[in-house]
């Protein structure tokens, strides 16, 4: 259930209301995702989003992809400082 | 238990590769070396599949540990087996797919995306398994006092009203039971679309007309979004 924390607001109705732009679909997102997370730690998230638009949005909007956006970033980064 | 190969075996896989994608010609090179030797045959190409289930396994293991804490029900040795099993399948569909390696990205992120994926699926699916999904198709209706406080957010409190009503008034039951268990109950969307028999991009597709309609509607209603999805 949610509190009263404004920040709670924002995340229930970012959850319903989705994205606004566009977005990639599922299928898009995976198959991009490699290119996406690989221009993300060496050339920033400025780059990757410019790159591949509506990347972004979908994982704003799709909490699975996002969860496989972060496991794959974070495996690629940790991979990267050894 | 969950199916897996015998620990440190690698499964066995059809080994009848014989062309090089034609994007072969521009990667870095450890990536060439990947991939020549994938698409290879002898022993070349069964020390590289050998590797390459150990990175899987090591990607699969990696996202394992990651979401630990919400598998408290599986026993220990159950991690490592579902490690093994994601490892298997990544192995499978990496092959498979080797000819749509296009250089895109480094091989080895394109290959851990795969086991990841494998492992993200297998734990939502364990952790959901055999529960009730809590999809309550009225439960939207109390999404206004949701808010603790209603009298010291009246934007916020007027906003959820206005959304509760787009939910009942604009989308369909079908949008509705998607976007409720999806949004508002937690129901991971893969594990939503295995029990209704569809596809995970099927199933966004719906949450995404959905939350279109429900946007439609109050912009219509002169409500400002500006801000409120996330993404921009």
């Amino acid at each position: 259930m949610m509190g009263s924390d404004p920040g709670e607001h924002r995340e229930l109705l970012a959850a319903l209301l989705g994205p606004a732009g566009p977005e990639l679909t599922c299928e898009e997102c995976f198959e991009q995702l490699d290119r996406y997370v690989d221009r993300e730690l060496v050339h920033g998230g400025a780059d990757a989003d410019g790159a591949l638009p509506g990347m972004r949005a979908h994982l704003a909007g799709c909490p699975a992809c996002r969860e496989d956006h972060e496991s794959l970033r974070e495996l690629v980064r940790t991979r990267d400082s050894r | 238990m969950l199916r897996s190969p015998a620990a440190g075996s690698v499964p066995r896989v059809a080994s009848e590769r014989v062309t090089i994608p034609a994007a072969a010609a521009r990667l870095d090179p450890d990536s060439r070396r990947w991939v020549e030797e994938l698409a290879g045959v002898g022993r070349a190409h069964d020390d590289a599949v050998a590797r390459l289930h150990a990175l899987l396994l090591r990607a699969a293991r990696f996202e394992v540990s990651r979401r630990r804490a919400g598998l408290s029900h599986l026993r220990g040795g159950d991690h490592d087996d579902l490690a093994q099993e994601s490892a298997a399948d990544a192995l499978v569909s990496v092959l498979e797919k080797l000819d749509d390696f296009r250089g895109e990205s480094r091989f080895t992120t394109w290959a851990y995306k795969f086991a990841l994926y494998e492992a993200a699926v297998n734990l939502r699916r364990r952790a959901w398994q055999d529960r009730e999904l809590p999809i309550e198709p009225d439960s939207w209706q109390q999404l206004a006092s949701r808010l603790a406080s209603p009298a010291e957010h009246a934007m916020e409190t007027e906003l959820l009203e206005a959304v509760q009503r787009a939910i009942g008034e604009a989308l369909s039951e079908h949008q509705r039971e998607v976007l409720v268990a999806t949004t508002l109950n937690g129901v991971p969307i893969d594990v939503l679309a295995e029990r209704l028999n569809t596809s995970r991009g099927a199933l966004y597709k719906t949450l995404h007309d959905a939350r279109r309609k429900l946007r439609g509607r109050l912009a219509d209603a002169g409500f400002d979004l500006a801000g409120t999805g996330g993404g921009q």
